[in-house]
Order: structure tokens, then C-alpha cells, then sequence
């Protein structure tokens, strides 16, 4: 075929094909690569602010100003995480829970609202900064975005019902994910609510385990849901707990810039800062700390378990393990405040150290389970899914035990806000870790989301895979190597202070995205142009669900099979 | 082992987590590597609670040698029951410090308090090497007591090692801290100044 033919039609991509939850799960996979390359771009915009003014050094003047410079740091992570990673995790969990569950999706309808809802709140914030320069950064420290004699009031607005969109979709998401974890029918029809939400909490696994010990017979042979259902239902309450404080947080600050615009300006001292910010980060470090890694563990188990068409290792601990995950991820915060004089020593020992080191227990315990269950079904093919879960389990290794290390009293003096916790642990967790892991079940899904579409390029996606590996550990090693040399994580170098670090970083940078490029490329030559509009028009076929033969009947509840 | 300063904690955190770094890295590719094999023979078997115990060994053990290494922790948890060979406080208003001596000249062994108040915003304080390396830094959270006085951000810290440091706000407070081009408008060169060290640090 030739190129013309492939970039409009696509290999054998049949767009009419597809069922309301395929359209519905494409939808917001695409937005979410497409806020990917946003976010590449940005990156590498600001890599080459810190390389600084050298002759080399295409970017213009304009990059280097504090406001334009910040403006992009704030919108970076919002587009980066929700823009990119919420949408597609969401999408991968709308179309497996039904898949899995062997139950229709809740509602197409309220999947697509999820989408467009994140869509154009992560759009309403980058725009607030593009425009109005409204850069408090994602931290949103008390008083600074408050701060109207550093930042425009309707920028701050605008900034904050964005935000508030995406947890609103975010909302949406959870709503219609425990909706159809909960509805009985199919498998579920003669299971009760009781019997979901013990298996739904890991309980089964560990009475499973306490049975065992006691040389009884299990208590329950087979859990109402499976482990990454499992894993879902768990990193959900997190996902839910977080959108309500960002939620409270945007309240509160939306408060104080309406009442600021009208000409009565608030009081921001009637807010503790240090309680400010211990509120914000028992939140935010539920995504960090919370939903991520309990989301990562579940997908780990899930792309074993069908890479290697074998039972998981060791399900029952990984069931246990996953309820005390999240119960760990509830006490952890105080890992962000070890720098705070005024917080409690007790809360920084027992909350910042201890309890944060117990996700070296759970990680590597997910690590081990998923390992094993690969050890034990080899030969195995290396196929991309597998790779990329190599990949993705290697990005954790590094990224895990890179915080714990700066979770600690003694090191987090010489180590806070450097690009150390940025480099070495945030964005080699979620470039290496969390997207290899997301790729592994991207190639995985490809072919039940597309109906066997066939990829255009397999020496593509290897170029893909090792740019991406090989770009991801290298940036955030040479950011990590700058942090040592104590670079701060939220400062602008203009003078190129920490090169050949940056340098380094910006070329390793680059590489991440050029393999955006051409995963992008593949991608589209493989549905074609008139495929990836498809995905966007209206499913002939209103399914909400994917292999299942015979239409189910609701157990007691009519209102279900409505929507 | 002790670390007499951050300096070479850095370079041994460096190296230790360079090595780790690779280790990790070399045992997923031969692990790869072994899975498509036919022939692949366990070269060890790791009993599953010898692995949880490592992991817990790791997580706490962390804790303990730097507790017992690094000698700014256990100051840092006692500093209200320590008595500053001298203290020095001061403010930061609208990304301005107000009262900072113009340097700070410290005898080798000598142990400093900073107390740093903010009155607006939430800063950082942090001392850097005139390499760039970071000596040590904290947060300054503003706000007030009941009586309406402004709340500490107090550290204690002590100088083992001769050095001329610069002071910078750690904490991102708003583009106003740099000017247009860029410049860190917060950056105080040479506040602080240790003497009286031997080369390797120490009192002489």
C-alpha cells in the first residue's frame, strides 16, 4: 500500500466497526497522546531554559522570562498527569472493567462526558497560563495562588475551573466504574453487594491467607472479582478521595479570587499555611503514592497474567497487599513536609519515614509476584507487551527506592526540591514506569479495541520502545545527577549553571520525543486519517461492552439497562 | 561512618545509588533475557521471606544508618534543647530579606540557628557551595500565633568544612523572585563564611 493510501485509510482499520465502548475508549486515548506530545514539547522547552543562553541554544528570548518560564512549569504536570495519564488509564479501565466483569460499561454516555470533561479542563488551565500567565505552579502552596499582585484574577479563574472540570471527570469515571463493578448482573447476577465489596477491598485474599495459616478450607475459592478488578476498585478510592481535595482546594481559592475581583479581597492569612499544606498533600500524594502505584500493581498482575495465560504467583498475597497499599498510601504525606520546621517530628518519624517506607515492601512485593509469574511460564516470546512490561517494571525499580531514599530526615536536607526527587524519582516513575507500563497494555488491548487492526510498523514500535526506555532513564538520571549537584526542582537557570547535566538531560529529552514521533506515526498509519476521525463520529453499534455473546439480564435493578 | 558534611553524603549517595542504578537494570535485562529461553535454569532461588525481609531490612535499616551517619538528624528532632553557639533571625517580605546581616562569619565546630520568618508568602532558605552544591535548606511556611507573631522556621545547623556560602529561597514563591531576564533576584552571594577548619575539615 502506498504511503497516501496508508495515511488515509490506515492498514485494515474499520472505524464503523468498532462498538460504543471501543469509540468511547479510543476517544480518550487520543487525547491523551495528544496531551502526551504537549507535554514532551513543554518539557524540552524548559530543558533548554536551564541549558541557558549558550550559541547553541535555538530558543528564543522569550522562553527565558520568569512568567513564561513558570506558566509552563504549571501547566506541565496538569496537562502531563490529567491531560495525559488520568485519560488514558481511564480509558484502559472503562473498556477492561466491563471486559473483565464480562458486564456492559454503566454508561457509554457518562464515559464520554469523563472525556471531553478532562479534555477541556486540562485545555481551560493550559490556556490560562498560556494567556493570562497564571503560574502558582501544581502545588498551589497557600497564599501564592491567591496572590493577585503577582497574577491576573481571571487567569486564576479560568486556572481553577479547569481544574475543577477534570475532577468533576474525574468524578464521572469513578461513578461509572464502581456503577458497573456493583451492578448485578451476568457472573454478578446472584452476588451481593456484601460479597463485591469484600472482594472489591482484597478481604477474600486475606481470609484466604488466615485460613491457610489455620489449615482451613479457603474462604472464599472464587473471589467475586478478579485481582485487576481488584486492583481498580482499590485505586479508585484513592482516585476519589483526591478529587475531593484538589476539588476543596479549588473552592478555596476560587473563593478568594471571585471576592478579589469584585473589589473585597480576603483575609489569606486566615488560612494556616502549614495546615494548607498538609491538607493539599495527603491529597495530591494519593495520586503519587495511592492511585498509581496500587493502578501500576493491578496492570502488572493483568499483563501477566495474559502475556503468560497462566494463573497469577501468589494471588492471594497480592490480593492482601493491595488493601494494605492503600491503606499505606492514607498515612504517607508527611514525606512532602520533612523540610517543614513546623510540622510535627512525631508525624515526620512515623508518617514521612516509616509508613513511606512500607511502599518498598508493597512495590517490591508486586514486582516479585509478577516476576515469578513470568519466570515460571518461560520460554516466552519477547513480544512488545513484553518488553514494554520489562521496561515498565524497570522504571519502578529505579524510580521506588529513589524516593525512599529521599524520604528521610537526613537526606531530604540536602535533597528537597532538588531535580533529584523530579528527575530521578518522579519522571522515571512516570515516563519509564507507569507509560512502559501503559504501552505494554496498549499493545495488549490493540487488537480487542480495533477489532485486529493490523500495526503498520513492528521495526517502528521497537525504535519507539528503545528511544523511549533509553530517553526516559536517561533524562531522569542526568536530572537526578544535577539535583546532587544541587539543583533546584522550581528555579530558573538562565545561565546554564548546571551544564553538561542539562545538556545531557535535553538530549536524552529529545529522544522521548522523537519516540512520541514515531509511536504517533505508527499509530496513525495504521487507522489512517479518516480512522482517527471515525473514532470521534457516532458508534452504529451501542454496545457497551466487548465479548460478550448473549444480552444480560439486570438482577433487581430495571434503571441499569437504560443507560 | 559519619558524614561530617553534605558534601559527602552527596557523593556517597552518588555512588551508592549509581551502583544500585546498574544492578537493577543488568539483572531485568538478563531476566529478559532468560525468559525467552528454553534452556534458562534458575541460577538461585530467593525464598519469598528472605525477599520481604531484605525489603523491610532496607526500608528501616535506611533510616537507622542515616540516624547514626548523618549528624544533622538527631540535632535537627533535639534542636529546642540546644543551645546555638549564635543565632541569627530575620524576614523575607514581597521576595525581599529584611534584617540579613551582610555576611555571617562562623568559627569551624560552631553551631548557627536561623529562625526565617516570612510575612507573606512560603519561601525556602537554603546555603549553597560556591560550586553549586547544596549545603543544607529548609522550608519558610509564613503565618502567625494567636498573639499575631510571626511563626519559626528555625534550624540548627553546624559548620565543619571552610567555605564561603550563598544563601537563595529554596521554595518557589512567584515570578517575582527573578527579574526579567531570568536573575535570581532572592540570591544573597557569600552570606555565609566558615573559617577555622583544617583542610579536611575539623577544628584545627
Amino acid at each position: 500500500m502506498s504511503f497516501t493510501k496508508n495515511l488515509i485509510n490506515g492498514t485494515n482499520f474499520d472505524h464503523e466497526s468498532l462498538n460504543a465502548l471501543q469509540k468511547v475508549t479510543l476517544r480518550a486515548v487520543v487525547m491523551a497522546f495528544l496531551f502526551y506530545g504537549l507535554v514532551a514539547i513543554e518539557g524540552m522547552i524548559m530543558r533548554m531554559v536551564e541549558v541557558g543562553h549558550i550559541p547553541q541554544n535555538p530558543l528564543p528570548d522569550m522562553f527565558f522570562h520568569p512568567y513564561h518560564f513558570f506558566s509552563i512549569m504549571t501547566v506541565h504536570p496538569i496537562v502531563g498527569i490529567f491531560g495525559s495519564t488520568y485519560q488514558l488509564v481511564f480509558a484502559a479501565f472503562t473498556f477492561l472493567v466491563p471486559y473483565l466483569t464480562k458486564k456492559p460499561l454503566y454508561s457509554v454516555k457518562l464515559a464520554n462526558i469523563t472525556w471531553l470533561l478532562i479534555t477541556i479542563g486540562t485545555a481551560l488551565s493550559w490556556i490560562a497560563a498560556f494567556v493570562w500567565q497564571y503560574a502558582p505552579l501544581y502545588t498551589l502552596y497557600w497564599p501564592l495562588p491567591a496572590d493577585t499582585h503577582q497574577f491576573n484574577v481571571i487567569g486564576g479563574i479560568v486556572f481553577i475551573i479547569g481544574v475543577a472540570l477534570i475532577m468533576v471527570g474525574t468524578l464521572g469515571f469513578i461513578y461509572n466504574i464502581y456503577a458497573t463493578i456493583f451492578a448485578r448482573v451476568g457472573v454478578h447476577k446472584n452476588k451481593t453487594t456484601k460479597e463485591l465489596l469484600i472482594s472489591g477491598f482484597g478481604i477474600d485474599g486475606f481470609l484466604n491467607l488466615i485460613h491457610k495459616l489455620q489449615g482451613k478450607q479457603p474462604y472464599s475459592k472464587e473471589p467475586a472479582l478478579a485481582l485487576p478488578v481488584v486492583a481498580i476498585f482499590r485505586g479508585t478510592v484513592d482516585t476519589f478521595l483526591d478529587a475531593l481535595v484538589i476539588l476543596g482546594a479549588g473552592i478555596l481559592i476560587l473563593v478568594y479570587l471571585v471576592f478579589d475581583a469584585t473589589g473585597h479581597a480576603l483575609d489569606v492569612t486566615a488560612i494556616d499555611a502549614l495546615l494548607y499544606k498538609n491538607f493539599f498533600w495527603w491529597g495530591l500524594d494519593l495520586v503519587a503514592d495511592g492511585l498509581v502505584l496500587i493502578y501500576v500493581a493491578g496492570s502488572w498482575y493483568l499483563l501477566a497474567t495474559l502475556i503468560t495465560g497462566q494463573k497469577l504467583f501468589m494471588e492471594n498475597v497480592a490480593r492482601a497487599a493491595l488493601m494494605l497499599e492503600l491503606l499505606v498510601s492514607w498515612m504517607v504525606w508527611s514525606h512532602h513536609l520533612l523540610a517543614d520546621q513546623g510540622q510535627p517530628e512525631m508525624m515526620k518519624l512515623i508518617s514521612g519515614e516509616m509508613v513511606t517506607a512500607f511502599e518498598l515492601l508493597t512495590q517490591g512485593l508486586a514486582l516479585f509476584i509478577t516476576l515469578v509469574t513470568l519466570w515460571k511460564a518461560r520460554p516466552l516470546k519477547m513480544t512488545m507487551e513484553l518488553k514494554y512490561l520489562l521496561g515498565g517494571l524497570s522504571g519502578f525499580g529505579l524510580a521506588v527506592p529513589a524516593a525512599i531514599i529521599q524520604a528521610d530526615m537526613g537526606m531530604n536536607r540536602v535533597l528537597h526540591n532538588t531535580q533529584w526527587i523530579i528527575g530521578a524519582h518522579v519522571h522515571v516513575a512516570l515516563i519509564v514506569g507507569l507509560y512502559m507500563t501503559l504501552y505494554s497494555a496498549l499493545y495488549v488491548l490493540w487488537p480487542l479495541v480495533t477489532n485486529n487492526t493490523k500495526l503498520y510498523s513492528h521495526k517502528l514500535s521497537n525504535l519507539h520502545f528503545w528511544l523511549h526506555l533509553i530517553g526516559g532513564i536517561g533524562m531522569g538520571a542526568f536530572m537526578g545527577m544535577a539535583g546532587l549537584d544541587g539543583m533546584l526542582r522550581r528555579h530558573l537557570y538562565v545561565d546554564g549553571q548546571f551544564n553538561p547535566d542539562m545538556i545531557y538531560a535535553a538530549i536524552f529529552g529529545s529522544m522521548l520525543l522523537l519516540a512520541w514521533v514515531i509511536f504517533l506515526y505508527n499509530i496513525v498509519m495504521s487507522v489512517g486519517i479518516k480512522g482517527l476521525v471515525g473514532i470521534f463520529l457516532p458508534a452504529k453499534d451501542p454496545t457497551p461492552a466487548y465479548g460478550l455473546d448473549e444480552e444480560l439480564q439486570p438482577a433487581d435493578d430495571p434503571e441499569f439497562a437504560k443507560n | 561512618m559519619t558524614f561530617t558534611n553534605s558534601a559527602e553524603l552527596l557523593s556517597f549517595h552518588w555512588v551508592a545509588y549509581t551502583i544500585y542504578a546498574m544492578i537493577i537494570l543488568s539483572v531485568v535485562a538478563w531476566f529478559g533475557y532468560n525468559l525467552t529461553r528454553k534452556d534458562a535454569k534458575s541460577v538461585f532461588r530467593i525464598p519469598f521471606y528472605w525477599y520481604i525481609a531484605f525489603l523491610v531490612a532496607g526500608g528501616v535499616g535506611h533510616h537507622i544508618f542515616t540516624y547514626n551517619a548523618i549528624p544533622w538528624v538527631s540535632q535537627d528532632i533535639d534542636r529546642h534543647n540546644i543551645t546555638p553557639d549564635a543565632k541569627y533571625e530575620f524576614k523575607i517580605k514581597e521576595h525581599k530579606w529584611i534584617g540579613l546581616p551582610k555576611q555571617i562569619v562562623i568559627q569551624c565546630g560552631q553551631t548557627v540557628e536561623f529562625d526565617v520568618h516570612s510575612e507573606d508568602l512560603v519561601y525556602g532558605f537554603g546555603l549553597f557551595r560556591q560550586d553549586g552544591s547544596m549545603v543544607m535548606q529548609m522550608q519558610v511556611n509564613p503565618g502567625t500565633d494567636v498573639n499575631g507573631i510571626l511563626d519559626s522556621n528555625d534550624i540548627l545547623w553546624t559548620f565543619n568544612h571552610n567555605g564561603v556560602f550563598d544563601l537563595t529561597s529554596t521554595e518557589y514563591s512567584g515570578p517575582k523572585q527573578y527579574s526579567e531576564d531570568g536573575k535570581d533576584l532572592m540570591l544573597v552571594k557569600n552570606f555565609v563564611k566558615v573559617v577555622g577548619c583544617k583542610e579536611n575539615g575539623g577544628k584545627q
